[in-house]
């Protein structure tokens, strides 16, 4: 092929494959979110209650376990589901029951939840249950907030910190 | 014509596009892989450019990066965006290479072992890309942050919930230092160990790309970095969700399926692709003809074989049946690709021996023994003598197996001979065949810079042109031998080819009688001169 011809088909050619390269690392442009949007994350890390008391056990229970097996107290390891929900101005948004994890349902759960939100003045509430000999909310919060377009709520729950915080 | 598959039309088409405008040399789908790997060069340098200035604590990535692409946008701000666009033109090529060996057909088979481990080659060029994205710490960054600890959230390996981190902003400068590590040394060592992986069953492996193919390349990444240069997005700030980001598709395409699905999800899609991926070349199992033997009784270890195999399947070891030649060739079943390229090297493989008995080479190839190659060669030159008139030029066809298909070739006066690569045609049969009475020799394989077996045609040109044993002898007349290369698609041409060379057969065969008729008219001139001369002295005795 002459070199007249095949150097400006090389030149087309460069130009398509860096064309393509640019195009794709960065187009189309990707929308997290559509115009006037927000977006609330849900989270937490948390054990819940355990499903029934620890019992002392009788001197009776304990002969019959092997020696290495006596302890005065049995604590049942099963923990409790946790119950949430969130409302955004009266309407549900999320509403979950994390079972606890592991074989023995002894450990705890974890939450991590986006929900894209229009922005704008709210009202959120929202309520925990981590403990099923308790009917009802345990833990609840609820505020007005004004949330920005493209804003990052983040509503957080910690036990050890007094249960939710909205920021 | 034997049926193509469209796929296999459609790449081959582009490929003769690409011979078009490049040549055969500089075909950038000849060169996918050292093409990758010239780009894995643009980025390691560029990388350990951008090093210098880079600053690995999370307060000053962001800063440290701006004022590479802004202050220093001549230098620093080009090596950036040189490193990004040459990550992204891998992703490319390699994912090009991966459609071209299933488009022909060259991950079954003897090739599963480099088609299974370039799965998770692949996978290691993504994530560290993806840290890559870590570090610039904009709200790209954040985003891929977040979502990369989602996924790993989702996996249940790890206890808690890496993505709150994130939120609660319990990143520190220690995990961001951790980050950069990772990025610039751990990942980095760990693909050139699953690229040696994947390289390790072939043979003296290439991965310098073409030289002109390089400079192009380069030049059109330079271009493309001083028009559009890399630029990063506001600064990483956990209060912000941006509505539009300006993702890099080529690395982060699965983080955007984490909006309508599961982490676990998205896991079982990636892991399902990539096992379905390295399940390929089972599904089905391609059929390989039995591998190449060796018969030590013919072999005297001088390790030919083993320098031409393509598929370091030959090994040299020291010699086990007591003869006088200090080694012998071993041949690995599990490796073998059952190409012949070293019957075509072995220097015993030459027909003229033996002549009256059994053909037995060094090394050979249990289903087309060289033996029965000769036999065939015999046969079609004595089929083409008796079916075609003096007139005709009689030719003998060797044909690669892998390349076009040849059989349509056969006529009264052309024969022809199957083999599994050109590389495994013994220079001294092509000799063996013109001695015979064939006026031309026609071999047929696969597109130059494109060997089914890699190195077939190299050796083949190489042992032709003198310069590879075992050596064309200038006996056989060049000129009687015609080489032609093409994929399936160019069975006209080929047919036109073959036209060709018989009309310069016939040429040659009019020059020769011609020049014969010559002699003889001079012969028969000089003979009345000698004979009136007799007369004269005759008559002046008288």
């Amino acid at each position: 092929m002459n070199k007249i011809i095949r150097y400006p088909l090389q030149i087309l050619n460069y130009s398509i494959f860096m064309g393509l390269v640019w195009y794709f690392s960065i187009l189309p442009p990707y929308h997290q979110l559509d115009e006037g949007e927000a977006l609330i994350t849900y989270t937490m890390s948390h054990v819940g209650k355990h499903v029934t008391e620890c019992k002392k056990m009788s001197y009776e229970e304990l002969m019959k376990l092997a020696p290495n097996m006596r302890k005065p107290m049995d604590c049942p390891r099963e923990r409790s589901p946790v119950v949430m929900e969130l409302k955004l101005d009266d309407e549900l948004i999320f509403s979950h029951t994390a079972q606890p994890l592991g074989l023995y349902k002894d450990q705890g759960i974890d939450i991590y939840q986006n929900i894209k939100v229009p922005a704008g003045t709210h009202h959120i509430q929202t309520w925990l249950n981590d403990d099923v000999k308790v009917e009802g909310p345990i833990y609840q919060h609820e505020q007005d907030i004004v949330i920005k377009p493209e804003q990052h709520l983040i509503i957080q729950f910690d036990s050890g910190k007094g249960g939710f915080t909205v920021k | 014509m034997s049926f193509i598959n469209p796929v296999k039309r459609g790449y081959l088409a582009l490929e003769t596009w690409f011979n078009i405008s490049f040549g055969h040399q500089w075909n950038p789908l000849y060169n996918l892989g050292t093409l990758t790997f010239f780009f894995f060069w643009i980025i390691l340098i560029s990388g350990l450019y951008l090093f210098i200035f880079f600053d690995s604590t999370l307060m000053g990535a962001y800063s440290s990066v701006e004022y590479m692409t802004n202050e220093q946008w001549y230098a620093a701000g080009v090596m950036r965006s040189l490193h990004r666009y040459a990550s992204d033109a891998a992703i490319i090529t390699i994912l090009l290479h991966m459609f071209r060996e299933f488009a022909l057909d060259r991950y079954r088979g003897f090739r599963w072992f480099s088609w299974v481990t370039g799965v998770p080659t692949l996978w290691f060029v993504v994530t560290l890309g993806i840290t890559g994205y870590w570090l610039v710490w904009d709200e790209l960054a954040l985003y891929v942050a977040i979502l990369s600890s989602q996924l790993m959230d989702g996996l249940p390996l790890l206890p808690g919930t890496m993505s709150r981190n994130f939120l609660a902003e319990q990143i520190n400068d220690r995990f961001f230092t951790l980050m950069a590590f990772l990025h610039l040394l751990g990942q980095p060592v760990i693909l050139v160990f699953a690229l040696w992986f994947h390289v390790k069953r072939l043979s003296g492996v290439s991965i310098m790309a073409p030289r002109g193919l390089a400079i192009g390349t380069f030049v059109a990444l330079v271009i493309l970095s001083l028009i559009a240069p890399a630029v990063s997005h506001d600064p990483a700030d956990v209060t912000q969700t941006p509505a539009i980001l300006n993702i890099d598709w080529f690395y982060l395409n699965i983080y955007p399926l984490l909006d309508y699905w599961t982490a676990g999800q998205v896991w079982m899609l990636t892991i399902g692709i990539s096992v379905f991926l390295m399940l390929m070349p089972w599904l089905p199992k391609k059929k390989q003809d039995e591998v190449a033997r060796v018969f030590l009784d013919h072999c005297n270890g001088c390790e030919q074989c083993a320098k031409d195999c393509p598929f370091d399947a030959i090994t040299v070891q020291k010699r086990t049946d007591g003869a006088r030649w200090e080694n012998e060739v071993v041949v690995h079943d599990n490796l073998c690709a059952s190409c012949g390229i070293c019957v075509g090297s072995c220097p015993s493989s030459n027909p003229f021996r033996h002549s009256e008995q059994s053909l037995i080479t060094g090394i050979d190839m249990p289903n087309s023994p060289i033996n029965d190659v000769r036999d065939q060669v015999d046969a079609e030159i004595e089929r083409v003598n008796k079916s075609s008139s003096d007139s005709d030029n009689k030719i003998i066809v060797f044909g690669c197996d892998n390349a076009l298909d040849f059989k349509g070739l056969e006529s009264s006066n052309t024969g022809i001979i199957k083999y599994y690569c050109v590389g495994m045609i013994p220079p001294t049969m092509v000799e063996y065949a013109l001695k015979k009475g064939a006026d031309g020799v026609f071999i047929t394989g696969c597109r130059t810079g494109d060997c089914y077996f890699r190195h077939g045609n190299q050796w083949m040109d190489e042992r032709f042109d003198g310069d590879r044993k075992p050596i064309l002898r200038k006996r056989a007349e060049r000129a009687r031998i015609n080489v032609f290369r093409a994929v399936e698609t160019e069975c006209k041409e080929l047919k036109a080819e073959l036209d060709r060379f018989q009309q310069k057969l016939s040429s040659m065969q009019k020059e020769t009688e011609s020049v014969d008729s010559d002699l003889v008219e001079s012969d028969i001139v000089e003979s009345n001169i000698i004979e009136s001369d007799i007369v004269e002295n005759k008559n002046g005795e008288a």
